[in-house]
């Protein structure tokens, strides 16, 4: 992949509609998500979409450091989304950057609602994303796999959370813009949703739509949020089928 | 962000993970095979956060949560129904303690006249010098229990803040010496004890080892070396495969390997 | 799972062990775990390799860059390795500032890049005292299952000999792969009572008195060394030490090799 100079921006929908990589407006790129992929921690998973690769890990509930920081009443979640300094073309510093913070933060929100935080007070939860290999759509990749890894460290939650961008490149929504689409595109809008109560437990958006593109918009996201939330299911069973192969036990 | 959690799941509807475990619960299961539940999702089946289960008149045992007058699963496990009571069996998740448990601690912070012990639950627990055998002056803690020793304990004074304390005092408790401490997933704590016991004097009749388990999931192990090593690995079998049939024949398979 | 919390009990165990030889994970003293190595895990970066030695994970990224010579060095390229423990390595992470062990490990890996000149630091200059390559090396741990320092050295060196210097991106020349011209492996024993055992756990790593590092190259020099942790070598210790991590990184060199 080598930078694309500003001079020449590319061609990103084509005659027939296809986008830059090939994929119709509503198709997702390919994802892939595995369980229980780290020795140290509670709860892991790494997941490949498209050319993202990140890995997301839990710890706890565990004391929370420092002590001032405790609740009475409930779990406090620690959020951290990380940036690799060479999953980018330019090299970024090591460390978070504002941008990184703001992720953290609303990823973070984005779980504790699905999180039973209630049942662990005066704890904490540690949520932890790394980005290896970033290609647009990083905050829906770490958020999908700490999903995943939350589920893995066996912390009760009420559903699982899917994510995933929704754009507009070239006058057109399209979902799951990948970095040209996102760079060259004129909006985007990441969310994540709760499949089973179909409410939005993050949303952002950056750009130009009409109050009716953005409604569709939200539709076509939705939808994708339901593809994906069947591969991080599978994910899970293939994890568990090893462990469990259906049969009786002794 | 909290519109996600309306619902009444508060209270007595959620249950620890251990109120009523025991080896003998899976037998039970199969006698009750005669009223499997209509479409939804049968009993010992895997199933996964937000996935709707029997809401039937069922209490919402650990793993599950009521919610718009449904049950669904909050953990990724093996679906269990024991009348009244449904519950998911996790397949990984903390410990969580509760009042009796016979459990392994790791002696953290030594204070004036208690030790703070480390559980592997998600706080670490008091063990006042009145729940041990010893008579211990103020401030000398330190001569009996030092940071990094290993005891027996019980979990005892629960409360609804979920603040426990440990006592040494019983039948069994007390500091381990020698031998070695394998640590489990504390859900797999049941397939290391089997039916009555049964696996752990499989493994102690073919090894030589002794062993104690606690319900957090630590396992002391004491013996020869080779027999320390041959449990160990034992424990780690059951660790990674505790959820699949046949694993009594796989252990005894394994111990009788040379 | 296995042991989380080191104890008393674990130390003894682990000592008893050694007395006879043996090792907590059934290996022999001078056995390494297992290692696969993954060059190329990351297209953005301009070389790479992912490290897996038993269930201890490094991920090594390498970014080539135009910047500008050091004063005292202006007819050479710049060489920078930064290691950074990240929370989903292990649960003794902080937050706040870079830890002292990451500090510690990049600078020990950076100094066996260094001495050996595993780069060739001058042909990274491009116009002398104003213009050279930056060559940065980052080492992004994700598992620590013990013995941090040989895996980052690993994925380091593979990383390098996969990496291209991207002079056409910079209109710098034409884009040719990165030369390594030297081939350092850094070998960590830990002292066990008497015994001395390699590739430590982090099991092994928590119970241990001593560890010691030693880079040795294809050439049969010795070009790095960190004694670290509370505990002692004897100069006996460390003669015998030194034969040993030829031996054992040859090995190393050897697997690495066949990746190309």
């Amino acid at each position: 992949m080598g930078s694309v100079g500003a001079k020449d921006i590319p061609e990103l929908l084509d005659a027939n509609g296809k986008r830059i990589d090939g994929r119709d407006l509503n198709e997702l790129r390919p994802l892939k998500i595995e369980a229980g992929v780290l020795q140290r921690a509670t709860g892991s998973a790494f997941v490949e979409w498209g050319e993202n690769k990140v890995m997301a890990a839990v710890y706890g509930p565990r004391e929370v450091h420092p002590r001032h920081m405790q609740e009475n009443t409930k779990a406090v979640v620690q959020c951290r989304y990380n940036m690799a300094s060479f999953s980018v073309d330019e090299r970024k510093r090591p460390g978070l950057d504002r941008r990184s913070q703001e992720i953290s933060k609303v990823i973070g929100e984005a779980l504790e609602s699905v999180l039973f935080v209630e049942e662990y007070p005066r704890t904490s939860i540690g949520i932890y994303i790394e980005v290896l290999q970033a290609n647009a759509g990083t905050r829906c990749a770490g958020l999908v796999a700490a999903s995943v890894a939350l589920a893995d460290a066996g912390i009760p939650m009420s559903d699982l959370v899917p994510a995933v961008a929704v754009g507009k490149v070239a006058g057109k929504l399209a979902l799951d813009l990948r970095k040209e689409e996102d760079n060259y595109g004129e909006a985007d809008v990441p969310m994540a949703l709760v499949p089973k109560s179909g409410r939005l437990v993050l949303l952002q958006m950056e750009g130009h739509m009409t109050r009716d593109e953005l409604k569709t918009a939200i539709d076509m996201g939705v939808q994708g949020c339901h593809k994906i939330y069947e591969i991080q299911k599978e994910a899970l069973r293939k994890r568990y089928s090893i462990a469990h192969d259906g049969g009786d036990a002794q | 962000m909290r519109q996600e959690r309306h619902g009444q799941r508060h209270g007595p509807q959620r249950h620890g993970p251990h109120g009523e475990r025991g080896p003998q619960e899976d037998r039970r299961r199969h006698e009750r095979r005669e009223a499997p539940a209509p479409e939804l999702v049968k009993e010992r089946t895997v199933v996964l956060p937000g996935q709707e289960l029997d809401s039937g008149d069922y209490h919402p045992g650990y793993g599950t949560y009521r919610e718009g007058g449904k049950i669904y699963a909050s953990v990724a496990g093996i679906l269990s129904i024991r009348p009244p009571t449904i519950r998911v069996i996790p397949f990984s998740g903390p410990y969580i303690p509760q009042n009796g448990d016979v459990v392994i601690a790791i002696v953290k912070i030594v204070g004036p006249t208690y030790w703070l012990v480390d559980l592997r639950a998600p706080h670490y627990a008091p063990l006042h010098y009145t729940g041990t055998p010893w008579k211990v002056e103020y401030g000398e803690c330190g001569e009996y229990l030092r940071p990094g020793d290993a005891v027996v304990v019980r979990v005892e004074g629960m409360d609804q803040s979920k603040r426990i304390g440990v006592s040494m005092n019983g039948d069994g408790l007390g500091r381990l010496s020698g031998g070695v401490i394998e640590d489990i997933s504390p859900t797999k704590v049941p397939r290391v004890i089997g039916k009555s016991g049964s696996m752990i004097r499989l493994i102690e009749t073919a090894t030589g080892a002794r062993m104690t388990v606690g319900q957090n999931g630590r396992v002391w192990v004491d013996g020869p070396q080779e027999a320390i090593f041959k449990v160990r690995k034992a424990l780690q079998i059951i660790d990674k495969e505790g959820q699949r049939s046949g694993l009594t024949d796989r252990i005894k398979l394994f111990l009788e390997e040379r | 799972m296995s042991n989380e919390v080191s104890t008393e009990i674990l130390a003894t165990h682990v000592l008893d062990l050694a007395k006879s030889g043996k090792r907590l994970d059934g290996r022999a003293l001078d056995e390494m775990r297992h290692l696969h190595i993954t060059p190329g895990y990351v297209t953005s970066a301009d070389g790479s390799a992912l490290v897996e030695l038993g269930d201890t994970k490094v991920l090594a990224g390498i970014k080539l860059e135009p910047g500008t010579p050091f004063p005292d060095t202006p007819n050479a390229g710049v060489l920078t390795t930064n290691a950074e423990i990240v929370p989903i390595a292990s649960p003794e992470y902080e937050p706040g500032p870079p830890s002292i062990q990451s500090v510690e490990l990049s600078r020990v890996v950076d100094r066996a890049i260094r001495a050996a000149e595993a780069i060739d630091l001058k042909g990274l200059c491009v116009t002398p005292g104003e213009k050279c390559w930056t060559c940065f090396v980052d080492l992004h741990i994700l598992d620590d299952s013990g013995n941090l320092t040989d895996a980052a050295l690993i994925a380091a060196m593979a990383a390098l000999r996969n990496a291209k210097l991207p002079a056409e991106r910079f209109e710098l020349g034409e884009t040719k792969p990165l030369d390594v011209r030297h081939f350092p492996i850094e070998t960590t024993f830990v002292r066990i009572g008497d015994a001395i055992v390699v590739d430590p756990s982090s099991a092994e790593e928590g119970t241990c008195q001593g560890r010691l590092t030693i880079a040795t190259d294809e050439e049969g020099n010795v070009v790095a060394m960190q004694k670290a942790k509370v505990g002692a070598f004897s100069p006996q210790d460390v003669a015998e030490l030194v034969e040993r991590a030829f031996v054992h990184g040859n090995k190393v060199r050897a697997a690495l090799g066949q990746l190309g």
